[in-house]
């Protein structure tokens, strides 16, 4: 997993609430089996005015009043959400989409909960912050053309232009893995002796659940 | 202090505790779909690693399979391929699959509790946010990404933080006409998509105590859709005379066995909820979505919204965004609203007796000039009981199209979706924009209002049709 520690960058808003997993990566992109190729349809219908079926040929045009395509905020790496980010289906291609686009870091009043997660699996930064600091990012980010946000996770804080330092909170054990880039499955099996004893434990307990093992 | 289910089942599962509170989860089922696993065992392969317990795992192909015609196999390369993708893991990794051509084959949330492979008090994961359906067993059943599928399948184990455990009880007596999709929709209208984000959603009362466990499946299946990645049903007689028999229950002194101790599987009398909600259903009507969430969801009765009336300006926002894609304008009767296509499916509504309250509305009636309508059943053994009942007729005769099982026009990855600007009543889950192919029109319903409407041409009212026929 990529690690993160400290990003300036410019700053993104998609001003909606409730934005599905559906819209941030259509299920017709979901047919791959690797994990790449995914960030040139990243909110595919949105972002283009003629629909996409599966496969991206170069010919498509994008939709100039969509956020991602205006010229302003070209390359920017932190995305200003709204309420309930990434609702909807499990697919961890809309984490793999957004981090190949570009997007590090997502600043929203709340998240879904299997998004959240498969984020933070990913290296991508899901950030909560205040609904009313929220507003005011994107009156912000609206007023101010190159507007940039520093999000420091080994301090919590995003820190605004002015200097102002807005705190987050994130699962220390979470941090942990995000500052060093650690994947669940290397520290679970730092630990097969416990998984062992539990199992031992479990299948006297609960022998139906090892029948035939 | 008394312990919630939720609770019970948490702490009978925790491997490890973390001082933050995460914990070592172990888990009990998993199972396994084409669309979000090959990336996993792609991932064990590079690794070099192996299952940790082979038999926990069950697969089946659903999301990309077609729905007619699978003798010619699959036509999309990008799709067959992703099924022989889980073909060969499968092999390659020694896991039980339900091949395409197996009568057991479905919708892996149709599956696992018609084979018994749901069992109360365990803990069950899918690459698939609707496993929480298996939350109607008093099971910890939640939705998982890929890196988890991959987790699971090499340590047994997730990394996760405790859910606060939430019950929504519903009182009352379910009117006639009112089905389980229709409870499900009016909660999710109630506590809104977000409403159990961080929670782990306890569905309690006299009616989910007389709900068959298909309806509490669907009512589970639809927690998602309030934000909560889990639904739980405690266990009683309705879950074990459902399970006694399966083809991986347990038999036997073993089935003796586990039912004293799944008997415990419920919220002790004096247990306390992070939150609780009640719903009197006595006075619901059947619902219908207007909107590109879940929650914009009415009773038949009533109009499409009108978003000035609405003081929050993101929501405002949000309703006039939906009315465009919807093309309805506020004030607009449901019952007004034309359709274009009807399907019945999906994992929320494929099974019997979502077939058997379809078919009841459709007996001796003809789809409407101008509509598409088919039935996917949710796995191949619903689909023979059906037939065994002449529901296949029923609805053949009436115009519909009678297909084979799997997710279909759900989320539309098959050939089965709408064209743009085609508006469908759905029994699905979910009426995200695109949902059911680009630019289609999704407005969820029960299985017997879809038929209703299929028939009509438009929604209507289903409790003005019973018996009428």
């Amino acid at each position: 997993m990529k690690s993160f520690e400290k990003l300036t960058a410019l700053v993104v808003p998609l001003d909606r609430v409730n934005v599905d997993t559906d819209a941030i990566i259509p299920k017709q992109y979901l047919k791959a089996i690797g994990r790449a190729g995914f960030g040139a349809n990243l909110f595919d219908n949105w972002r283009y005015l003629d629909p996409g079926e599966g496969k991206t040929d170069g010919a498509r045009r994008p939709n100039p009043d969509f956020v991602l395509n205006k010229p302003r905020y070209k390359g920017g790496q932190i995305l200003l959400a709204r309420a309930n980010f990434g609702c909807g289906s499990s697919r961890e291609h809309a984490p793999w989409a957004l981090l190949e686009y570009g997007i590090r870091a997502i600043i929203a009043p709340s998240f879904a909960d299997i998004f959240f997660n498969n984020s933070l699996k990913n290296g991508l930064l899901p950030v909560i912050l205040p609904d009313e600091v929220v507003d005011r990012l994107f009156r912000d980010v609206e007023e101010t053309p190159g507007y940039a946000l520093t999000v420091d996770l080994e301090s919590g804080a995003v820190v605004l232009p002015d200097g102002t330092r807005v705190p987050f909170a994130i699962d220390p054990f979470r941090r942990e893995c995000l500052l060093k880039g650690l994947d669940d499955i290397g520290w679970t099996l730092q630990h097969e002796a416990d998984i062992k004893r539990y199992e031992e434990r479990r299948r006297a307990e609960a022998p139906w659940l090892f029948a035939g093992e | 202090m008394g312990r919630t289910l939720y609770d019970k089942l948490w702490d009978s599962h925790v491997v490890r505790e973390l001082p933050d509170g995460t914990c070592l989860l172990y888990i009990d089922r998993h199972l396994v779909h084409e669309v979000t696993s090959p990336q996993a065992f792609a991932g064990l392969r590079t690794a070099g690693r192996r299952l940790w317990r082979q038999r926990t795992n069950l697969a089946v192909a659903d999301h990309n399979v077609p729905t007619k015609d699978r003798a010619l196999g699959i036509q999309d390369e990008t799709s067959r391929v992703q099924v022989e993708t889980l073909g060969r893991n499968c092999a390659d990794f020694g896991i039980t699959l339900f091949a395409m051509d197996d009568v057991r084959q479905g919708i892996v949330h149709v599956v696992g509790p018609e084979q018994g492979a749901t069992l109360p008090g365990m803990t069950i994961v899918c690459g698939d946010s609707h496993t929480s359906t298996h939350g109607a067993f008093g099971a910890l059943a939640h939705g998982i990404g890929t890196s988890e599928v991959e987790q699971v399948l090499a340590t047994q184990c997730l990394l996760q933080k405790r859910a606060k455990p939430m019950r929504v009880r519903l009182a009352g007596a379910m009117p006639e006409g009112v089905s389980a999709k229709d409870l499900a929709l009016a909660v999710i209208g109630r506590i809104g998509t977000a409403g159990g984000t961080g929670h782990a959603i306890e569905f309690a009362g006299p009616a989910v105590r007389a709900l068959s466990m298909e309806g509490r499946m669907t009512l589970c299946n639809m927690a998602i859709e309030a934000g909560a990645r889990a639904g739980l049903v405690a266990v009683d007689e309705t879950t074990l005379s459902y399970l006694a028999g399966r083809p991986f229950a347990p038999r036997g002194a073993l089935w003796e066995r586990a039912v004293a101790a799944w008997r415990d599987l419920r919220s002790d009398d004096d247990a306390v909820f992070a939150r609780e909600v009640e719903i009197d259903v006595g006075t619901l009507s059947p619902q219908v979505t207007w909107g590109t969430s879940p929650e914009m969801v009415v009773g038949i009765g009533e109009r499409v919204p009108d978003p000035s009336a609405e003081a929050d300006p993101a929501r405002r926002a949000a309703m006039a965004a939906a009315l465009a894609y919807m093309d309805l304008a506020p004030g607009t009767p449901l019952a007004a609203v034309p359709i274009d296509v009807v399907f019945i499916g999906s994992c929320t509504n494929a099974r019997l007796e979502d077939l058997r309250a379809a078919a009841r509305m459709v007996a001796g009636r003809k789809v409407a000039a101008g509509v598409r309508a088919l039935v996917v059943p949710g796995s191949g053994l619903v689909k023979k009981a059906a037939e065994s009942e002449g529901l296949d007729r029923i609805f053949a005769d009436a115009g519909f199209e009678w297909r084979d099982a799997g997710c279909s026009m759900c989320l539309a990855m098959n050939a089965d979706r709408l064209e743009a600007g085609e508006r469908c009543a759905s029994t699905s889950n979910r009426n995200f924009e695109g949902r059911q192919g680009a630019g289609g029109r999704t407005h969820l319903v029960s299985p017997a209002m879809a038929a209703a409407a299929a028939v009509a041409g438009h929604f209507v009212d289903v409790r003005d049709w019973a018996g009428d026929a």
